[in-house]
């Protein structure tokens, strides 16, 4: 039975312990029913001293409903509107209670959860760290619409307000205690009651600690109002910081940041109300439903291990082995190090694989330095790696990751001579990132333990892990590869074999297009500009620059060798332009001294001014619209493909691997749901346009065609 | 047929820097102000009962400034109680909209003696006193892509390719004619010294301008908006002119407008006033022009302003003598120049506001005494007055003698 229970005592404090039937108390309709009741009881109580607001769950409050959420459309924002401020009337009614309210903080108080605790008179918190304080709505295309932007711009001051709301910080109860978020911490459960009881009863007669300070006659904000001189500075600058950093494509921050500068200004129920206009606005908005979808529903499904085979027991990774201490395998080594793995880093010298080892030394350090991690702890997590040059250090492991160069006659040789290391059932993962597994299998004695497990770069900050099956690859591999993702703490897509994989192959086609729009004569400066306009993390032909122009070299050259050249549409175009810098002007990219951009001593780039005479035609015109849209919908495209063609199993993984591995901009919700958004039957007219002035690459594909008639979304 | 627009009188106070120790920081605004319509009237020997409105320009309009200090002006003159009077802000434009604000009264029939002008008291209330959404209110900012002024001059500068040593030397050259100028006594006929309320002198001529000044002294200046730009405000300009890869930060003090104090007025009427009154006049509105452009980059109006105003007048580029364009920032001008394909030699020939300063509600009527003197020192007709404005507007102006 559901309950909000309610339990008087003998000095008149009326405990609220919230036990909903949910698997959490979140901010729903049955939410709403009893937290009505339980106003309705308190403010018939004759004798209150106050109201301690508990729960029984292990989290305090979850906060909204996201299942409800996601549902908020346009076309009845103003019903949503009516819910929303009913909501927040309940949340009022409890602030201004004549009593003392306390909210006891056993578990993470989020967003809904701390917005509760924030109409509280006073917050005490269990001092652990997983109970978690703030309000992270932001990172899923919302911000705090429930007085959570008011109240804590009002508590705490619009300056310090602004980062904890637009990062959507999460706060341990210490460092909330010092942000000012809370007032007070037990160190156990047991204290907790206690503690709240006993504030109530300290201040039942202080007429200060039942009315809010915003409630107060003459309150004054700390930091004072945005208006006043003295903020200045801030008013013009955080707007401008906001814009240059989002780009003004997070239409949520931006309503956040207003809704907090006007907050200052005005008055708790005027600033109220603007909120809630807000908040429908942006709830209803597509960005809303784009990151919700992403960044709650998909990402949980994905890590919750949808595309992982249900009837394997979880495999523990034991002992790893790498193959190669270059970038990608000394940053292998340290994550694995990191989630408590032994670790046999293994290169062809002994020298190479120290070297290796040491770039997790140098991480370690600057964790030290950040107050991080204790010398004990990075003493143990440096004491798990052993860098060798033997071959027969690698016995046991039941895990061997080949992080070797992209050639497919060394990958095999490799594979030949070190695959009887393993354990009986050990698996063998080579961390490719565009030769195909089946064929990398052929060498391994034991084709149903291999499998691809592609990082990304640096593999110590991006959050993604491409697992790649081979034909032969058996479910019990799979399932190790994507277990041992989740306990080195990164999120695993799962994607069927084919050159380039899902990823790869898919930000080719970014590469690819700037390469067109650069030999059509359209400036170099401009395609990099409108690659991050369209919210890309990096202009093109930058980044093609950082991933070197060299490797592409090389990787066209393996594939010609392989017989796999132009598999995924024709890429003579992007050979010309590499041909054109790397063979016949050394231009190999910024680790080879620069590509199409010179890089300066002082840490500056500008355009290698060659390029420019290669292809810069000023008499071009092509419409920045179609330069953004180019750009996008190439990728977009052959991540439908990948679709169609099976290489991505679910859309889920499609838009999370998009935005994890590649960049997709975030208020997009990945390169599928992008389609959804765009609406399919514009986007079906969209290709058509840019198909018959762009060429063949922008044919739609089927899959769309077949949605749009069946009136289905990629979900 | 509409009435001309006659100009009786143009005047204005000395310039002075815009700070506390600037010559007139002590005065408030509303005397500079009364102490520029008392000027007017003796020197005129006006019937002030004949004025039918004051319309004054500020861009303060806040603290000593607010309240529609026009009228606050007219009473502390003590002109008559009939003369009514109006505050306008059009940004660094309120000046010359005052002037044609009033040559469309008085051309209309509406109204037969106007004075028109602008003050601006900037040591006593600083640039951005009045607030407002362009540098404060997110939703607005992030929508509109706003930078500030400077951001916009420096990438006007990218765009066109002006060096640094290009707006140094316009700078430069802006000072040594503005030093000649007044040295020469150019500017005697309109400038009005300040007097305290013993009418002692408190500032007698323009003291903003420095002489000799070289391009070392030039080059020397660090460049004001660099460290904006790094904030952030840079990356939202090129995002709309995506072409460029950073903005050359060029401008600095040494080339960009003085902040100073100082208030101008313009007497404007009709033939039937001239006869009323038995002034004669020195010469009249021939057209007036407001154009907007894009308000990010907000400094490239006043180009097509001019050209929009030579058209309303039925003119071409040839039948202007003299050209005004108010030095906000050199690469403004030089690209005015570029625009209307027009030579430095016959451009702002006795300085502008780098030199001198740009007191902003008051620098459009400044311009109009500064052209009027000038085209009649050199006996010829007519002047076109341009400046560019905050939110990409720019206005013209185009004046003649009688």
């Amino acid at each position: 039975m559901s309950a909000f229970h309610y339990e008087k005592d003998q000095d008149g404090i009326v405990t609220v312990t919230m036990d909903m039937s949910g698997p959490v108390n979140a901010m729903n309709d049955e939410y709403h029913r009893l937290m009505g009741e339980t106003l309705a009881k308190l403010e018939a109580e004759s004798d209150l001293t106050g109201v301690v607001i508990a729960s029984a769950k292990k989290v305090f409050f979850a906060g909204g409903d996201l299942t409800m959420l996601v549902q908020a459309d346009a076309e009845n924002v103003d019903t949503f509107r009516e819910n929303t401020e009913n909501m927040k009337a309940g949340l009022r009614t409890l602030e201004t209670m004549q009593v003392p309210v306390v909210a006891a903080i056993n578990g993470a108080a989020l967003g809904g959860g701390y917005e509760l605790c924030l109409v509280c008179n006073h917050r005490v918190a269990f001092n652990l760290k997983s109970v978690q304080i703030g309000l992270p709505e932001c990172g899923l295309g919302l911000f705090p619409g429930g007085g959570g932007v008011v109240r804590l711009t009002k508590k705490i001051g619009v300056e310090k307000a602004l980062p904890l709301i637009l990062e959507g910080k999460r706060l341990t109860p210490a460092k909330a205690l010092a942000a000012g978020l809370i007032e007070q911490t037990v160190d156990s459960l047991d204290e907790l009651l206690p503690a709240a009881k006993a504030w109530i009863l300290e201040n039942k007669d202080n007429e200060d600690a039942v009315v809010q300070p915003w409630d107060k006659k003459g309150f004054k904000i700390p930091g004072g109002p945005i208006n006043s001189p003295r903020n200045a500075q801030l008013a013009a600058m955080a707007p401008t910081m906001l814009n240059q950093k989002t780009r003004g494509l997070m239409p949520h921050m931006t309503a956040a940041m207003d809704v907090a500068f006007q907050s200052s200004m005005l008055d708790l129920e005027t600033a109220l109300r603007i909120e809630g206009r807000e908040f429908a606005r942006v709830a209803t908005n597509p960005v809303a439903k784009n990151m919700i979808n992403a960044f709650f529903f998909q990402l949980n499904k994905v890590n919750g291990g949808a595309s992982r085979p249900q009837e394997v027991e979880k495999q523990l990774t034991k002992k790893v082995g790498i193959l190669g201490a270059g970038m990608m395998g000394q940053g292998i080594a340290y994550v694995s190090a990191m989630a408590g793995i032994e670790v046999v880093l293994k290169d062809i010298s002994l020298e190479a694989a120290e070297k290796g080892k040491a770039y997790s030394e140098a991480l370690l350090q600057k964790r030290i330095k950040r107050g991080q991690m204790d010398e004990d702890k990075a003493a143990a997590v440096l004491g798990l790696i052993k860098a060798t040059a033997e071959n027969d250090d690698l016995a046991g492991c039941d895990l061997i990751i080949e992080a070797v160069f992209e050639n497919i006659g060394l990958k095999h040789e490799i594979t030949k001579e070190l695959e009887g290391y393993l354990t009986a059932d050990g698996v063998w993962g080579s961390n490719t990132s565009t030769l195909p597994i089946t064929q990398l299998a052929e060498a391994a004695a034991k084709p149903e333990n291999f499998i691809g497990v592609h990082f990304f770069s640096p593999v110590d900050k991006m959050p993604l892990v491409e697992i790649i099956c081979g034909e032969k690859t058996s479910d019990m591999a799979l399932a190790k590869a994507f277990d041992y993702a989740q306990q080195i703490r990164k999120t695993p897509i799962v994607v069927n074999d084919s050159l380039g994989f899902f990823t790869s192959r898919t930000f080719g086609t970014y590469l690819d297009e700037a390469a067109n729009l650069l030999v059509e004569g359209v400036h170099p400066i401009k395609i990099d500009n409108l690659g991050k306009a369209i919210g890309m993390p990096v202009g093109p032909l930058q980044i093609q620059d950082e991933t070197s122009l060299e490797l592409s070299r090389k990787a066209q050259e393996t594939w010609k060798e392989m017989g796999v050249l132009d598999k995924w549409g024709d890429g003579t175009v992007i050979r010309r332009v590499i041909k054109d810098l790397v063979e016949d002007n050394g231009r190999g990219g910024r680790h080879h001294g620069g590509g199409y951009y010179e890089y300066h001593d002082d840490g500056t780039k500008s355009i290698w001014p060659g390029l420019l005479d290669l292809y810069y035609d000023e008499s071009v015109q092509v419409s920045d619209e179609d330069i953004k849209d180019r750009l996008m919908f190439r990728q977009v495209i052959e991540a439908l493909k990948c679709l169609e063609s099976g290489v991505l199993r679910t859309v889920a993984d499609g838009n999370i691997g998009s935005i994890f591995g590649i960049g997709a901009p975030a208020h997009t919700g990945g390169f599928i749901q992008y389609v959804n958004t765009y609406g399919l039957d514009n986007f079906i007219q969209r290709c058509d346009e840019l198909s018959e002035k762009y060429g063949d690459r922008f044919v739609c594909p089927d899959i769309v065609k077949q949605r749009a008639a069946s009136g289905e979304l990629f979900a | 047929m509409s009435n001309t627009a006659f100009i009786y009188d143009a005047i204005r106070t000395p310039r002075s820097k815009g700070k506390a120790d600037g010559s007139l920081h002590e005065v408030k605004p509303v005397d500079l102000g009364a102490g520029l319509l008392r000027s007017l009237q003796e020197r005129n020997d006006l019937d002030t009962s004949y004025v039918d409105d004051v319309i004054m320009g500020c861009v303060g309009p806040v603290g000593e400034q607010g309240a529609d200090i026009a009228k606050s002006m007219v009473q502390n003159a003590d002109w008559d109680e009939s003369v009514a009077g109006v505050q306008l802000n059009r940004f660094c434009a309120s000046g010359l909209e005052a002037v044609n604000t009033a040559a469309q009264k008085v051309a209309s029939g509406w109204e037969q003696l106007v004075v028109a002008g602008g003050v601006e008291s900037m040591s006593r209330v600083p640039m951005g006193s009045d607030g407002g959404a362009m540098g404060s209110d997110p939703a607005f900012m992030i929508k509109t892509g706003f930078v500030p002024q400077g951001i916009g001059a420096d990438t006007i500068a990218t765009l066109d390719g002006y060096s640094r040593e290009d707006v140094d030397a316009f700078a430069m050259e802006s000072q040594n004619r503005a030093a000649h100028a007044r040295d020469n006594g150019y500017f005697d006929k309109s400038v009005v010294p300040v007097r305290d309320a013993n009418n002692e002198v408190i500032l007698e001529r323009d003291d903003f301008i420095k002489p000799g000044t070289t391009m070392e002294v030039l080059g020397n200046l660090r460049a004001s908006f660099e460290q904006m730009g790094q904030y952030g405000f840079d990356d939202i300009i090129i995002r709309k002119y995506n072409q460029l890869d950073r903005i050359n930060h060029v401008h600095t003090p040494g080339n960009s407008s003085g902040i100073v104090d100082g208030a101008s007025a313009v007497l404007i009427g009709s033939e039937q006033a001239g006869k009323d009154l038995g002034l004669k006049a020195r010469g009249r509105v021939v057209a007036g022009a407001i154009v907007s452009s894009d308000p990010i980059i907000m400094l490239a109006g006043p180009g097509p302003a001019a050209k929009k105003c030579l058209k309303t007048a039925g003119m071409t580029e040839q039948d202007i003598d003299l050209w005004e364009i108010n030095e906000a920032f050199a690469s403004v001008a030089l690209r005015y120049m570029r625009d209307l394909d027009i030579d430095h030699s016959v451009t702002n020939v006795n300085g502008g506001s780098i030199a001198m300063g740009h007191p902003l509600g008051a620098t459009g009527g400044c311009l109009v005494s500064t052209m009027l003197d000038e085209l009649e020192r050199q006996d010829k007709q007519r002047a076109m007055l341009s400046l560019c404005v905050g939110g990409g507007m720019g206005i013209s102006c185009i004046i003649e003698r009688t």
